[in-house]
């Protein structure tokens, strides 16, 4: 779909956490490409699945999850027939991670140079102080002040915007090709998640690799990403160059996310919110799981679930509206 | 670090002092003339008044105490009534006995507890994890005394394979070892497993999961070592109720430790010797937490903090 | 600071002045006190009746612990706080608690303080009933207005908390709020933890409800797209002090302070196309156990000059500047010129 070759193809993923009362499919369909090179935002609210999602690629699910079905192409091989050994070389290597929570995603009683080298040490068969002075390196290209003091100590001497320093630090030692960023500034405040997406976007360049962004935060993926999907309900409702998703919405879940955001250019005396409210994973509505909420919606969304349909080369929309049969506007309202 | 356990070691001091002057009050705390009681009931008046004066009863209560510190300080814990011996020279061919009972025991608990409790947690809600957890409810709701008998109705007397008594050998320490390391791996295994239980859940985990490291390396060297700082705690705890445990394994197997020592000096109102046990056994007991301490701030560097 | 703003047309709800909450770091040998950690340590401010004022700031700036504490759910070390010209710190505790009434609070998650075991009604009720306003026999219908006004159903109120989803939950905050006609309500990152989409929904409601029951707001919150959103004026705290206040058009479009326009130029901008150059400040936000000493952000301000370092820049306005706008800088003048020359 888009003019770049794929780094990683995801095709028809799906994934389930089978609980007593059921199957919640957590991620039922989802398709998407990640550019070489590029960022890829993935947004939605919580519960749509975009961390589900995240960790599935890596397979990182804790039970009861499951990958279902569907395909997640790395560089054209599907990791969902890799063994767990194969999988083990990959992770941290090929395709790494880091977590919303930067206090809690290190290890208190090692230090960080002891966690960072376990890395090199794994993947690249280094010895001890090989792999420390590799470390140091990492810190000091993560722009942690002095590092050599750093290597030393314990995450609890830390603040939160270092400890994502380390984090990333940890997760790009090996050189990866992707990164995989779930929530990675959630947590911290504005100037140092300032700070953070500079280093991430930064790294990128330096290090040639692919980077998938997890957020709810429209704003950081305006910001950061070169393509954007769009996460409701385990679905992928939309899927676009950002630039494009930006100017204009197609469909109006995505519309109506833009249009429920406090502006800075514009005063409004009140916010156009999306009625009601995320549905139950375990009551999902019939037909597109929009519908609900949807002020466009008609009898056929309520009935069927409209497919992910590619509308020009770079531009995929999951919606009634832009199918044949559709007879009432086709104008989605943005006020951008 | 170092200054911690200097700190940490000062800090024992007024436990130690407390310690010896409940020790000290024992024999002026038991309802009655301590001498009558010594020197017998029927006693006449003229034994009892010597008995007082060899003991040193007719001073001031502080006199006492200064006289029974000082002499503590020198190595010194009264004699035996019994015996007329030192009370060092009873309690010393027996204390080494005791301690190595109390440490193998220690160490069986510590090793069955963790492997049992890391692998119920790894294995939560299988076969193997309820299995274990059953053993483990049995394990520490078994009277000593009972298990002790038990084994040796077993083992040494329907089986042949073990001595049921005594202590030298390594086959007559199998048995009391098992006995009094059982309900002690009992709680180490349930305590590991919730601790661990609760570590697996833990965003670190996921994230060594993510670095690609081997899931045996995973539960081993970030998980365990985090899931230990409680149970470290609860080691300390029942190191304690191992040592009061050896006064029951070492009458039941006939075990020549402080144990036994206890109960005969008990039995003959030896009270300078029981005294000493008393001391010692509290005197190890601190020892043993001083250690729990100084580890638990090894395991957990975040209490540096406070 | 109020000479201008007494001013305005209306009346002073509430009045902060020098208020300092420190809280003690007990440690050594004997657990003696050996620092403080100074969470608001000198700040002055007024609410007047009907407005909505945003205290913002990142973490630790000693936002939260200043709302807590004009309630007194936090002991202020020094300082007063009036409302309505009494003065809340000198009041016993059962004079605070028939106060109280007066002024409510909204949490994060509302639900961290409730009763899991209740209903909702059931916790409305009860909210009625400590402070008895209303007869006993009308106390179940007060309730069901309350969740109508807050848009719940009917329905919904004999459910238990842990059936609510997250807005649902913040709209039952704010009828426990509201359930003792408040004057003042402190929304204390109210709208936080609340996804986008709903999070819309929450503000129109705070929004209607303030014209419906002519509510003061004290807003408190991190984030600067909604509190430019819902307020009137902004004051932008850091470390415990204040940085800058300032009608909230002066302060979104004309800072003084460096710190704000750090913070502003921090917030994400919704156009990729619009990419623009911003201030990333360098380092973390000093510990508020040892704060710098001067002026508290020198540490990380790129204007820093060696009077920063020294001297404690007081809270000032300037020429062109709008009525009650104020910054706490030695050189937002020259600052300011260099931005616009």
């Amino acid at each position: 779909m888009s003019s770049v070759e794929p780094i990683l193809q995801i095709k028809d993923l799906r994934t389930s956490f089978f609980i007593d009362r059921g199957e919640v499919k957590a991620v039922d369909g989802v398709t998407l490409d990640v550019p070489k090179g590029k960022t890829l935002g993935v947004v939605g609210e919580s519960g749509c699945g975009k961390s589900v999602m995240a960790l599935s690629i890596l397979q990182l699910l804790e039970e009861p999850g499951k990958i279902v079905g569907g395909e997640i192409l790395f560089n054209n091989v599907n990791l969902l027939q890799k063994s767990e050994k194969e999988m083990r070389d990959i992770r941290g290597n090929n395709i790494s991670m880091i977590f919303q929570e930067p206090m809690t995603s290190l290890n208190p009683v090692y230090t960080i140079g002891e966690q960072i080298s376990e890395s090199y040490r794994v993947h690249q068969n280094m010895g001890k102080k090989d792999a420390y002075q590799k470390s140091l390196e990492m810190l000091r290209l993560v722009g942690i002040p002095s590092p050599e003091k750093r290597l030393h100590q314990y995450p609890y001497e830390l603040s939160g915007g270092m400890r994502q320093r380390v984090m990333i630090a940890m997760a790009l030692a090996c050189r990866p090709d992707l990164l995989v960023a779930d929530e990675p500034t959630t947590a911290l405040d504005v100037t140092i998640q300032a700070q953070i997406l500079e280093l991430i976007k930064d790294l990128q360049t330096k290090l040639h690799m692919s980077v998938i962004i997890i957020t709810h935060d429209l704003g950081i993926v305006a910001e950061t990403c070169d393509r954007v999907a769009v996460m409701y309900c385990g679905n992928i409702v939309e899927q676009a160059d950002a630039e494009e998703l930006f100017e204009r919405p197609r469909h109006p879940y995505t519309a109506g996310l833009f249009n429920s955001l406090p502006r800075h250019d514009q005063e409004k005396e009140e916010l156009e919110a999306i009625l009601g409210y995320v549905p139950s994973p375990i009551e999902m509505p019939q037909g597109c799981r929009f519908s609900p909420r949807c002020s466009y919606a008609e009898e056929i969304c309520r009935q069927q679930n409209p497919d992910l349909k590619t509308l020009d080369n770079t531009r995929a929309v999951r919606c009634w509206i832009y199918s044949d049969g559709w007879k009432g506007s086709k104008e989605v309202a943005y006020h951008g | 670090m170092l200054q911690f356990i200097v700190r940490r070691f000062i800090q024992t001091i007024p436990v130690i002092l407390g310690v010896t002057l409940l020790v000290f009050s024992l024999i002026h705390l038991i309802p009655g003339d301590p001498a009558q009681i010594m020197a017998g009931e029927a006693a006449p008046e003229a034994t009892v008044e010597a008995m007082r004066e060899r003991l040193g009863l007719n001073d001031p209560l502080h006199v006492q105490y200064g006289r029974y510190m000082s002499s503590l300080l020198q190595g010194d814990l009264g004699q035996s009534v019994r015996t007329s011996r030192p009370v060092m020279d009873e309690i010393q061919p027996r204390i080494m006995i005791t301690i190595r009972l109390a440490i193998y025991s220690m160490i069986l608990s510590i090793i069955l507890g963790l492997v049992a409790g890391v692998v119920s947690a790894v294995r939560r809600y299988g076969l193997l994890d309820a299995t274990l957890m059953l053993a483990a409810l049995f394990g520490f709701s078994m009277p000593n005394f009972w298990l002790g008998l038990m084994l040796i109705k077993l083992v040494s007397i329907d089986l042949a394979l073990l001595p049921p008594s005594g202590w030298g050998t390594w086959q007559q320490g199998i048995l009391p070892i098992i006995t009094l390391g059982t309900g002690g791996a009992a709680i180490i295994a349930r305590m590991t497993r919730s601790s661990m239980l609760d570590v697996i859940n833990q965003d670190y985990i996921r994230t060594a999961r993510a670095k690609g490291l081997k899931e045996r390396v995973v539960i081993y060297k970030h998980g365990l070592k985090n899931a230990l700082i409680p149970v470290v705690t609860v080691v300390g705890i029942e190191m304690g109720m191992l040592l009061s445990g050896t006064v029951l394994v070492e009458t039941v197997f006939a075990v020549n430790g402080m144990g036994r020592l206890a109960i005969d000096a008990i039995r003959a109102r030896d009270f300078p010797v029981v005294q000493g046990i008393v001391l010692i056994f509290a005197l190890i007991f601190v020892g043993v937490n001083l250690l729990v301490d100084i580890s638990y701030r090894y395991l957990n560097k975040r209490i540096e903090l406070n | 600071m109020d000479s201008a703003l007494e001013t305005m047309d209306n009346k002073e709800l509430l009045k902060v002045e020098n208020l300092k909450v420190y809280f003690p770091i007990k440690g050594g040998f004997l657990g003696r006190t050996v620092n403080h950690v100074k969470a608001v340590d000198g700040i002055s401010f007024s609410v007047f009746e009907g407005e909505t004022v945003s205290l913002v700031g990142e973490s630790g700036c000693g936002k939260s612990t200043a709302g807590r504490a004009i309630l007194r759910l936090e002991q202020p070390t020094a300082g007063e706080v009036y409302y309505k010209g009494v003065n809340l710190t000198s009041l016993n505790k059962k004079e605070m608690r028939s106060t109280r009434k007066h002024l409510q609070i909204i949490f994060q998650d509302p639900f961290a303080s409730i009763n899991p075991r209740q209903t909702v009604i059931q916790v409305l009720e009860e909210a009625l009933l400590i402070q008895n306003i209303v007869p006993s026999g009308q106390r179940r219908q007060r309730a069901l207005e309350l969740l109508d006004t807050v848009g719940l159903k009917e329905h919904q109120a004999d459910r238990y908390p842990h059936e609510f989803s997250g807005g649902q939950r913040q709209r039952i905050g704010i009828a426990r709020a509201l359930s003792l006609n408040p004057n003042l309500i402190i929304c204390d990152e109210a709208v936080s933890a609340l996804d986008v989409s709903i999070r819309a929904q929450i503000l129109n409601l705070l929004k209607r409800l303030q014209k419906e029951f002519q509510l003061t707001y004290l807003f408190i919150s991190h984030d600067l797209g909604v509190v430019r959103h819902i307020s009137d004026r902004v004051i932008v705290m850091y470390l415990g002090r204040i940085m800058e206040v300032a009608d909230k058009k002066s302060l979104f479009e004309q800072a003084r302070h460096p710190y704000t326009k750090a913070l502003l130029s921090a917030i994400p901008v919704l156009r990729p196309s619009q990419k623009r150059e911003r201030i990333v400040l360098t380092g973390d936000v000093p510990s508020s156990l040892d704060p710098p000493e001067g002026c508290r952000f020198h540490t990380r301000c790129p204007y820093a000059q060696d009077i920063c370092k020294t001297e404690v820049p007081e809270l000032r306005s300037a020429g062109e500047m709008k009525e009650g706008h104020q910054a706490a800088c030695h050189f937002f003048e020259d600052i300011y010129a260099e931005a616009a020359g």
